[in-house]
């Protein structure tokens, strides 16, 4: 497979381009596809079609160059190269917690966690995704029956990648902080912590292969053509209300239905079936938010005092490590008012403690935030959280 | 609220310099978003209180480097996957942002946040004059309804003129 770069003088160039671009049989993948001549053309073509395309463009004087040669020779060098770091970083038995990671990557420091940990961690796996991939879940527990339980959750919109990455950190810093830190070897002793890393693993694999700005699930959806329903409009709080779109192309879609989302469907069903669960916490990046109920109205919830002076708390210990600024607020007021939210939903079932954080940054690089900042920003929201479940374990309810 | 015309705002806000943390500047503005209507940009009106950092020489040497280029410049992806930018390309990527706020502001309404989100594509286009050009894909994202926009825009930049968005067009979204 070779992939050109075409280089359009002229209106009339492009149009040809995307006469070409309409005979299916030549299988081209277009990379940039033409639109206006003051950008260039890029497309791979198959090895059966580069001969057929070359004579097109030369018998038109439509001039190209070759970005690449071989394309295959460029993937050797990669899944080389990535083999190679991930082949260091197991020999060398340390998983780089200032990186992202591929899905892959992340579910096999689950497992490495849970048997350096075996006597606090386990994995359980609490349903299986759109495409059929596992939604595994770390339970931290020193014993019991049934213990009430923290609920915490990172990665329902996939692009959102510095919250699956802080949550890998946050299971670390649990698992080794046990026995050594006052807090959470008292808050381990009473309760049980359940974090699930990757909510939305389809959507996660898709941003890392196709396209980085995905935040939906992969679910396809009946008469449309584009795929996927945003899994934080997707819960029965409210839905079908405003701030959600019934437009299957839109990127906040509700879907067809509450809970018609698996992933979202198995959350529900472990947080019902477990019966005891005390709190709920969800992360999503980015603007430096720490949010409660509601979003769907915009109507303060019973326990509007309470949860808003343990947002402010929280916040403040956010604060008192690198000086990140989170604001604190109702959903509706801090955000938008948006229907179908999973911290609506765990409250209204009468989970009180429910909160959603926005992590950083608040836009300077967005989705896009560099990997130098995972830790500083793990570390400053896993104060902010540590400070909501002391609260959660000395106020049983 | 002014009846008949829309809703103006009345902003204190502290302008910080992204390269130099410490430096910062006071400014007043007023914003007034036109009722109905929404394909006329909000108007604008503001105050610096104090001055602006000189920044000739970064300019300078930035203006320089590109203008030396034996090629014209070509990128994507800024900043990558993973947040990263080499440090050749930060100039271009302040650019894009300075020149993205102009099509934000000309795109915005009250129920709209708009912030840039990655440069996709840029490709600097040749001129026979003084003025740097650069022709950019960028993807927008817009808060409220979390839709990442592809946007193309051309930009013109002189140390001594300034940044002008010359041209600029909203683009299809991919399947």
């Amino acid at each position: 497979h070779q992939v050109l770069r075409i280089e359009t003088r002229n209106e009339e160039e492009v149009k040809k381009l995307q006469l070409l671009e309409s005979l299916e049989h030549l299988e081209l993948d277009f990379w940039i596809n033409p639109s206006t001549p003051a950008l260039p053309v890029d497309v791979r073509i198959p090895v059966n079609s580069v001969q057929a395309v070359k004579a097109f463009l030369e018998s038109h004087g439509i001039e190209y160059s070759i970005l690449i040669e071989d394309l295959q020779v460029v993937l050797d060098q990669e899944k080389q190269d990535m083999a190679y770091s991930q082949q260091r970083e197991r020999s060398s038995n340390s998983f780089n917690y200032g990186t992202y990671h591929s899905l892959d990557s992340i579910y096999a420091e689950l497992d490495h966690l849970a048997a350096e940990y075996s006597n606090i961690v386990s994995k359980l796996q609490i349903g299986e995704s759109y495409e059929k991939r596992p939604l595994y879940v770390l339970k931290f527990s020193t014993g019991g029956s049934n213990r009430p339980a923290i609920w915490i959750d990172a990665g329902i919109h996939s692009r959102e990648w510095v919250t699956q990455a802080s949550a890998i950190w946050i299971a670390k810093k649990i698992a080794s902080d046990y026995g050594k830190d006052p807090s959470i070897t008292s808050l381990l002793n009473k309760m049980d912590i359940f974090l699930l890393t990757v909510t939305n693993p389809d959507g996660y694999v898709f941003t890392h292969t196709t396209n980085r700005m995905w935040r939906k699930t992969r679910s396809k959806n009946q008469g449309s053509s584009c795929v996927g329903v945003d899994p934080n409009r997707n819960w029965d709080a409210g839905f079908g209300g405003p701030g959600a779109s019934s437009n299957p192309c839109s990127d906040s879609y509700r879907g067809p239905s509450a809970n018609s989302e698996v992933e979202v469907k198995s959350v529900v069903n472990f947080i019902k079936n477990h019966g005891n669960i005390r709190a709920f916490l969800t992360l999503h990046s980015y603007s430096q938010l720490l949010m409660y109920p509601y979003g769907y109205k915009c109507t303060e919830p019973a326990d509007y005092a309470e949860l808003d002076a343990l947002g402010r708390a929280a916040a403040s210990s956010i604060q008192s490590l690198y000086g990140t600024t989170f604001t604190v607020g109702s959903i509706c007021t801090a955000i938008y008012q948006a229907s179908g939210g999973s911290i609506d939903w765990s409250y209204d079932y009468g989970i009180k403690y429910s909160f959603a954080f926005e992590l950083r940054d608040t836009g300077r690089y967005g989705f896009l935030l560099p990997a130098n900042q995972i830790i500083p920003t793990a570390k400053e929201t896993w104060l902010g959280l540590k400070k909501i479940m002391e609260h959660v374990r000395d106020n049983p309810y | 609220d002014i009846g008949d015309v829309g809703h103006k705002y009345h902003l204190e806000l502290v302008l910080e310099d992204v390269l130099d943390k410490d430096s910062t500047v006071n400014c007043t503005a007023e914003v007034l978003y036109h009722l109905g209507n929404k394909n006329i940009a909000p108007d604008v009106h503001f105050t610096i209180e104090g001055e602006l950092k000189n920044t000739d020489e970064a300019d300078n040497i930035f203006y320089n480097r590109i203008k030396s280029l034996e090629k014209e410049l070509v990128a994507e992806n800024i900043p990558d996957s993973h947040g990263n930018v080499s440090p050749e390309m930060e100039p271009i990527r302040l650019l894009a942002w300075v020149a993205s706020g102009y099509v934000i502001w000309q795109n915005s309404t009250e129920n709209t946040k708009f912030q840039l989100a990655q440069i996709k594509h840029v490709k600097q286009v040749k001129r026979s004059d003084e003025y740097l050009e650069f022709d950019y894909m960028i993807l927008l994202h817009e808060m409220v309804s979390q839709e990442i926009i592809p946007w193309q825009m051309t930009v013109l930049w002189h140390p001594q003129h300034g940044v002008q968005v010359t041209q600029d067009s909203r683009q299809p979204k991919h399947a």
